[in-house]
């Protein structure tokens, strides 16, 4: 790989926009900068307050002629569709899971950070606001984030006062752990099921407005396309996924909250059915799509045993304070029983190659390192497609030195969990990890008030781009969810409503019978294809191609290669696919393949904002940008700037619009972990 | 391994369904059990036939979407969800009986596929506190004694599967409700409602067709989240004390 990395200049500062390289030339087309214009200036602590108070209300006596369309029921869905039945609008929210209350945000287990600072170890907002801003590698905007850390010392209170069981101390009072790195103790949780608690919570409030008449859920319906109406977003289609019925609903405004699309990779820690099809749909209607390339990558996750697998499950991370992470020196010692290996044939990378934070070191670092040390053939645990991927993580040294109890006490649950999947017992045979696909940083692109490009089309939670910058830090995702969906929505969206009720669509009208049509004959399409491949077994080869060239590493040659491939497949998919059943039925097939067809066009704009940034920052690690001894090398000069792309059309090349981003408040420093 | 599977097939809830003999040669023991699923529904899909429907999402013992009768027994032969069992639970040459949860209020959709909304119109009946967003006190005004965090906590961690009815000769959801009914009436946030929720859950329960509680115990054996018998009694006691105060 040649050496780039001194070909920028670092003392030359050229304005974003003004790129040395264009990798992605000739893939996409320039077009005009893009910018937020609904954060108020002035200072940062003030904003919000302006913001809340320059927002227009709408009259409470007006709210029950207000229609809201509320996609998901995560963290985020659930929480704003409660909030909105509450302040009195006519809500309707929708989720393909059979009860709201398992949206994928219940898998969720490390916690929810706050800055409470309840053990007064000096935490305060600001504190968890620059620590977001630095952890995102200044991918971010400090308008939201600083908004972020202000709510979200409310958030622990709403959802206590529901009944939210927190981890409490004998004094009866919250407890706290310190997570993901961070100096102070500021995650709140619930054993390990964080998100189930207060996914349980947000459900319940769901259900409190559900028996006051002011919400109405649709379960087990699919939102297929979004209806937009003289450019404001005015309704969905669904797809009545019990009866197949393709059914439309109206209303002023729809609020997207579909979550993340990990599952673009196939193999993710994110729930089976997952899906970008809301978020692309919109895309697809002039809605734009920001940084689609920034994926976060957790590194404790049990790793892949064969071909038939379907997803990755997560490990807590907090394994990694006691467990020593290594590989054999030599490959030929890879299938031997790890307890036979001797001392001196152990490589502890993590712990060679960063002697000051040893196995501690980042997320993305300690995934980048175990993938190329199995890339280079030391990989340990089964061969699946002729390469094992696995590094040991070893807890014999810290079984010795503290004991079995301490470590039982410590992590059981976990050994528990690793033992029911893996079949192994991790207190006798070292346990078994491999980085997998975690959360996605992109999303649809939002301004202060989550409105996305398109008028009256609002997206929270993981579906929009706005808070994570280049990267997540542990337990700001569950925060931003209900942020969002509790706080922040709830007061911004009032602006946009006050204008309305707006005029009601015909049904008839030339937009409507367009999206219905264009449902329907998608559905009648998969149906008639009639070629001899599974939705699955594309989705697998797509998720290979991802993985393999936008996954942990990226360089200019493997994206190009990928971009390539994904056209390849995705050609054949539409030409080969096979789809059984009728569409007037639960047809989970045929649920999956307009998931997948919208995964090919997504995974492609990944590729080409990939290939565009050239730098490495936070989950996108370019091989043409790092540092003489291998380290994430970030290019501010050139791309301090959210990617944020336009849909021109099928086999059109994305408009890349720029947001310039500038830090008033924090200075932009390069992270070191030696 | 070698397993044949006999599973109930069944297209929609008004048509009739019947047992289908399927034969799967390759299985490894490292599959969880909804995987060898999909390794037969690939089958199926290349020999032209539609595959079995069957409800999961998280497939990590969470989300609760999971659940089926597997030889009899709900979620199968071991304490955990049909996500997180293994195929290392049964041997080679074994025939696997798998149908869907079976009780009146859960009608089949299609195949192993129920529906399971009544839950949700049970904690829609009740099945939560009243406080809207932003006024909430601050979350340290009222301390929580630990132990009785702690229980709550125990109980709250039902995922909602539905097992506990599937179990019940009676098709009893108490267990269910019992969780419910304790995770809130330990906390002091939930003591205001505590009557009227228990009145109105148990209602909605009765209802929706969920038969009544006589202490067998299948559910309990059969919850995924351990949830112990004694959050029914729990559920009784609270029924009991509201009915004395007038509800
Ligand atoms: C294993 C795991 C552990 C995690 N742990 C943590 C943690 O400890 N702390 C933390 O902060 N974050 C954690 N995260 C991240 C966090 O859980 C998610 O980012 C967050 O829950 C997303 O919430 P959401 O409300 O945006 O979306 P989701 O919870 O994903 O909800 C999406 C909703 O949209 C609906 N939907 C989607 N598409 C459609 C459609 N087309 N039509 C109709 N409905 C649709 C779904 O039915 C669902 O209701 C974890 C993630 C994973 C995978
Ligand atoms: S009580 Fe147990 S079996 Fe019943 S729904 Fe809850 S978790 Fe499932
Ligand atoms: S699929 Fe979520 S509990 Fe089994």
């Amino acid at each position: 790989m040649p050496d780039t990395t001194n070909a920028y200049d670092s003392s030359h500062t050229r304005g974003p926009g003004e790129q040395e390289y264009d990798d992605a030339a000739g893939y996409y087309v320039h077009g005009d900068p893009i910018q937020d214009t609904k954060a108020p200036g002035g200072p940062l602590e003030e904003m919000w307050g302006t913001r809340q108070f320059e927002a227009k209300i709408a009259n409470p006596a007006n709210r029950r002629r207000l229609s809201i369309i509320v996609v998901g029921t995560g963290l985020a869905g659930a929480s704003a569709a409660a909030t909105l039945g509450e302040a009195g609008y006519v809500v309707k929210s929708f989720c393909y899971q059979d009860s709201p209350r398992r949206a994928h945000s219940i898998a969720a287990q490390g916690g929810i950070n706050a800055a409470k600072n309840y053990k007064g170890d000096g935490d305060s907002v600001y504190r968890l606001f620059y620590d977001t801003i630095k952890g995102g590698d200044y991918r971010s905007r400090e308008s939201n984030v600083y908004r972020l850390a202000e709510v979200s010392v409310n958030i622990i209170d709403q959802c206590v006062a529901q009944g939210v069981p927190f981890a409490r101390e004998y004094g009866g009072l919250l407890d706290n752990r310190s997570f993901g790195g961070v100096q102070v103790s500021r995650t709140f949780y619930a054993r390990g099921q964080t998100g189930q608690q207060l996914l349980i919570g947000a459900y319940q409030a769901l259900e409190r407005q559900v028996a006051a008449g002011t919400v109405r859920c649709y379960t087990r319906h699919e939102m297929l396309e979004l209806v937009v109406v003289d450019g404001r977003a005015r309704g969905i289609i669904v797809r009545d996924l019990v009866t197949g019925e393709i059914e439309t609903y109206f209303a002023d405004v729809v609020v997207l909250a579909s979550g993340g699309y990990g599952n673009v990779f196939y193999l993710s820690t994110n729930a089976m059915n997952s899906n970008v099809t809301a978020s692309w749909r919109a895309h697809r209607k002039g809605a734009l799509m920001a940084n689609p390339c920034y994926t976060q990558i957790h590194p404790t996750c049990i790793p892949v045993t064969g071909t038939h697998q379907s997803k990755l499950t997560l490990m807590s991370e907090s394994l990694r304070n006691d467990g020593r992470i290594w590989v054999p020196k030599s490959n030929s010692d890879c299938d031997k029983d790890p307890r036979e290996i001797a001392e001196e044939d152990r490589d502890y990378y993590l712990e060679r190659i960063y002697p000051a934070f040893g196995n501690l070191v980042p997320r993305d670092i300690a995934s980048r390192q175990a993938k190329n040390v199995c890339d280079e053939g030391r990989g340990v645990g089964p061969e699946v497609d002729g390469v094992r991927r696995g590094v040991y993580l070893d807890f014999s040294d810290a079984i010795e030195r503290l004991g079995r109890d301490a470590i039982e006490s410590k992590y059981g649950n976990l050994f528990d969990m690793y033992a029911r999947i893996t079949g192994e017992d991790p207190y006798e045979v070292p346990m078994r990890i491999y980085p997998a696909v975690h959360y996605v940083m992109g999303g649809l692109w939002v301004d202060y008030d989550l409105q996305s490009t398109i008028p009256g089309l609002f997206v929270t939670g993981e579906a929009n781009f706005s808070d994570h910058g280049a990267n997540r830090l542990g337990a700001s995702a569950l925060m931003q969810g209900l942020a969002d969906g509790y706080f922040v929505l709830p007061n911004t969206i009032r602006d946009y409503l006050a204008e309305g009720p707006f005029e009601k669509v015909p049904d008839d009208h030339p937009a409507v019978l367009e999206a219905q049509e264009a449902v329907r004959s998608r559905v009648q399409k998969f149906l008639t294809t009639n070629g001899t491949r599974s939705v699955d077994s594309y989705h697998r080869e797509l998720g290979n191609i991802m993985w393999e060239y936008c996954g942990m590493e990226r360089t200019e040659d493997g994206l190009r290669k990928a971009i390539d491939l994904i056209r390849g497949l995705r050609e054949d998919f539409h030409r080969n696919v096979r789809v059984l059943g009728t569409a007037e039925s639960i047809n989970q097939s045929l649920e999956k393949a307009g998931r997948v067809a919208d995964f090919f066009e997504l995974g492609e704009l990944m590729c080409i904002d990939a290939l565009n940034r050239r730098e490495s920052c936070g989950g996108h690690f370019r091989g043409e940008s790092q540092t003489d001894d291998g380290e994430a090398l970030r290019h501010d000069d050139q791309y301090a700037y959210v990617a944020a792309w336009e849909w021109q059309g099928e086999d059109q090349d994305p408009v890349l619009h720029k947001e310039n981003l500038t830090y008033e408040f924090v200075e932009m420093k390069q992270r070191s972990y030696k | 391994m070698r397993i044949t599977l006999k599973i109930w097939r069944q297209p929609n809830s008004t048509e009739p369904g019947a047992m289908v003999d399927y034969a799967l040669d390759d299985v490894s023991e490292d599959m969880s059990f909804l995987e060898m699923l999909d390794v037969l529904n690939e089958q199926l899909i290349s020999a032209g036939e539609e595959p079995v429907a069957f409800d999961s999402d998280c497939r990590e013992g969470i989300c609760g979407s999971c659940g089926l009768m597997i030889n009899g027994q709900a979620h199968g032969p071991e304490v955990t969800t049909t996500c997180q069992l293994h195929m290392r639970s049964f041997q080679d040459g074994d025939e696997i009986v798998i149908e869907p949860w079976r009780a009146d209020p859960f009608p089949v959709l299609k195949d192993l596929m129920v529906d399971r909304r009544a839950f949700d119109r049970m904690i829609a009946a009740g099945g939560y506190i009243s406080v809207n967003t932003g006024a909430a006190p601050d979350a340290h005004a009222v301390p929580v004694p630990k132990e009785k965090a702690d229980r709550a906590f125990d109980v709250a961690t039902c995922i909602g599967c539905g097992a506990c009815v599937a179990a019940c000769p009676n098709g009893s959801a108490s267990l269910f409700l019992g969780a419910k009914i304790t995770h809130l009436g330990e906390l002091p946030q939930g003591q205001a409602e505590r009557d009227l929720r228990v009145v109105n859950m148990v209602g909605q329960h009765d209802l929706e067709g969920f038969g009544g509680c006589t202490n067998i115990g299948e559910c309990t054996a059969a919850c995924p989240k351990e949830i112990p018998l004694d959050v029914i009694s729990r559920l009784n006691w609270d029924l009991h004390a509201a009915l004395r105060h007038g509800h």
